[in-house]
């Protein structure tokens, strides 16, 4: 059993929901996101959503735009990242997911990055802009790694659509709750649940809900239907907040500490 | 038999469909929707009639008797599509989108531009058949290219000012394509070039055909044989894909793209995505791009705004990959002398993108036979170019 199926059986057996958090690998820095994954995981996280920085993040809105072009900035590459887990891999189990855009890791090469990645102890990835229906080249290699390729669905997805991708998910399935990019609008709990049921019925795997959640109590909402809950912006803006200063770290654990509280 | 690109939009290993999710129905909607005007009568006579009562169409194939003799080689055509109402190529494509959209049932149309043209082609339709119209411009784009900015809102549109990434067309894209991830039930995205998620490059293609196909009827009547040659500029590359494709397929005509060098292909400031590029995925495609190892996307430079994209449009990378066409570049500095050359030798003042390619039969038409022929897509006028070029010349205005 691999680590995400791992952590979603141990939550089930004790009643809780999955915290899944997304920071951008390398703001402010790769050494920095180390220590701030160590913190995400003391506060409660169960799975980290690790952001590979591209320099067109065309999904996300202005806090992720710009976390990605400062880890651009400080020198942050994908093969950077894939170090840097290797060194989280020393400290802790905790699942990991890569998110971004494809071009990253077709330049490095799907076959070379899916050994690569497997090596350093990554478990899935995740890309915005690689639909099954583009994704055959990269599947074969991570399948053969055992990274899962984790499905994206949209609230404009339709049915039929919905149910084929639903029924081919690995690790977990990602249901974006609204239409819009990354931490633009607020999650409105209500107007998904029926959708995000049906979803969870349909799924072979735990559904995950993210975009647009940014508060505990919005959390906690989307966690009484969810198997998962995903926060991403919010958690970028505290880093971005707080930069490089003594503050930085225990922010991170107290925010981390308050979702997790929140969701039970 | 050339037949790409494949159901799924594939021209070889270009092309394609990377997007995000939410825009995937859309993208399979306007996929049946374009299947169906293509077989729509009514559709095509309306778009027709619209091309030639409207835009002006069809335009001259113009021999240019001094640009020919001073070159003195092969004798040089130029395809006239800087007569076209709005100044440019780009209105056959909008005339179809805009059309579509309407048929569609969207409210609203938004696009994505570079020099400006494609905006104010878009803005231009927009007004003809009542819909919102929204363009989303580089910063960057905005101060080299003021006079279309004003163009675009006396015609009603809304211009966003984008200063993300380089503020120039690549990051205009990405913020069109945010908008329309955010709005995508209600709007239209009229892409402006040969690029993007399937089906968008073939209809781009389809809707720019026309500058070949009547290039082609018209070499026929005056010359009664097919051209030897026939070039036009690339920056995502529609123009050229309009002039090439109705002669994908003879193989006698020698098809050339042009694209822009900048300060040269060996400096960091071009934007030849074919010459200096490698493949990869962006704006929904895969394609040739200007990238570094990492596959982070790099700035992009042309002195022409329609020009700096650091991508061009899959169908190109296929026919750069198959041998069927050939790319070559031109600098900044020789379109800047090919821009005056042909407005002292002809009295046609031509875009700075065009002038790419007037610029590259300097190179070109010496080599040739005196019986050879070329026909080039003069692809749109340089009235707006007028502050630049002033500028690049040290000229105050």
């Amino acid at each position: 059993m691999g680590r995400i199926e791992a952590t979603f059986t141990d939550l089930k057996a004790r009643g809780e929901k999955a915290l899944v958090t997304f920071i951008t690998a390398g703001d402010p820095s790769l050494a920095k996101t180390e220590e701030i994954i160590h913190a995400l995981v003391e506060g409660g996280v169960d799975i980290i959503e690790l952001g590979i920085p591209f320099s067109d993040p065309m999904a996300d809105g202005p806090a992720i735009q710009l976390s990605s072009l400062r880890a651009l900035e400080a020198g942050a590459t994908l093969a950077g990242v894939l170090d840097m887990v290797e060194r989280v891999r020393k400290f802790s189990n905790v699942p990991i997911v890569l998110m971004g855009y494809y071009n990253p890791v077709f330049r490095f090469g799907v076959d070379a990055f899916a050994l690569r990645a497997a090596q350093a102890g990554v478990d899935g990835l995740l890309m915005v802009d690689l639909p099954p229906e583009e994704a055959g080249e990269a599947h074969g290699a991570l399948r053969a790694s055992g990274i899962d390729l984790i499905t994206l669905l949209a609230p404009t997805t339709p049915p039929e659509r919905t149910k084929e991708l639903a029924a081919q998910g690995e690790g977990f399935l990602y249901y974006v709750s609204m239409t819009g990019v990354t931490g633009s609008q607020k999650v409105d709990p209500a107007a998904i649940a029926q959708r995000v049921e049906t979803l969870r019925a349909q799924s072979p795997v735990p559904v995950g809900v993210g975009f647009g959640i940014t508060s505990a109590q919005e959390a906690a909402a989307v966690a009484d239907f969810a198997d998962a809950v995903v926060v991403g912006s919010a958690l970028v803006r505290i880093i971005e907040d707080c930069g490089d200063s003594k503050r930085l770290i225990p922010e991170v654990r107290r925010f981390a500490a308050e979702l997790k509280a929140a969701i039970g | 038999m050339y037949n790409s690109p494949d159901d799924r939009g594939h021209f070889g290993q270009f092309g394609g469909r990377y997007v995000a999710e939410t825009l995937m129905p859309s993208l399979m909607e306007l996929e049946s929707a374009y299947e169906e005007v293509r077989e729509d009568p009514e559709f095509q006579a309306e778009m027709r009639k619209c091309l030639h009562d409207y835009v002006g169409r069809p335009s001259p194939l113009y021999f240019a008797p001094r640009l020919t003799e001073a070159m003195g080689g092969a004798k040089i055509y130029l395809k006239r599509e800087d007569l076209n109402h709005t100044g440019a190529h780009k209105v056959n494509n909008t005339v179809g989108q805009v059309f579509l959209a309407k048929r569609m049932g969207k409210k609203r149309v938004i696009a994505e531009t570079g020099a400006g043209q494609h905006g104010v082609a878009t803005a231009t339709l927009a007004a003809l058949l009542g819909l919102e119209c929204e363009v989303f411009m580089g910063a960057e784009d905005i101060r080299r290219q003021s006079l279309n900015v004003f163009r675009m809102k006396l015609l009603g549109a809304k211009v966003h000012s984008v200063t993300s990434g380089t503020a120039t067309l690549k990051d205009a894209m990405n913020e069109a394509l945010r908008y329309w991830v955010t709005h995508v039930r209600d709007t239209f995205y009229v892409i402006g070039t040969v690029a993007g998620p399937h089906p968008y490059p073939r209809m781009v293609r389809d809707f720019q055909s026309v500058i070949g196909e009547e290039a082609r009827a018209q070499i026929l009547e005056l010359e009664g044989r097919l051209p030897d040659v026939a070039l036009a500029c690339i920056g995502g590359g529609s123009n050229a894909m309009g002039l090439f494709y109705p002669f994908v397929e003879d193989e006698g005509v020698e098809l050339i793209g042009v694209e822009a060098a900048g300060l040269g292909v060996d400096t960091d400031k071009h934007a030849a995505s074919i010459g200096a590029g490698q493949v990869g995925v962006l704006h929904g495609n895969k394609t040739y791009l200007l990238q570094d190892d990492d596959g982070q996307i790099l700035h992009a430079h042309s002195i022409s705004a329609g020009l700096d994209y650091p991508g061009v449009g899959p169908e190109h990378a296929h026919l750069h990959d198959i041998g069927r066409a050939r790319y070559v570049s031109v600098t900044d500095e020789e379109a800047l002398e090919a821009f005056q050359q042909l407005t002292r030798l002809e009295g046609i003042i031509p875009a700075l993108e065009s002038s790419h390619a007037i610029a590259y039969l300097n190179k070109l038409a010496p080599t040739l036979p005196k019986d050879a022929i070329i026909v080039v897509c003069l692809s749109g006028r340089g009235d707006k170019d007028i502050h630049t070029v002033a500028e690049a010349l040290g000229v105050e205005l």
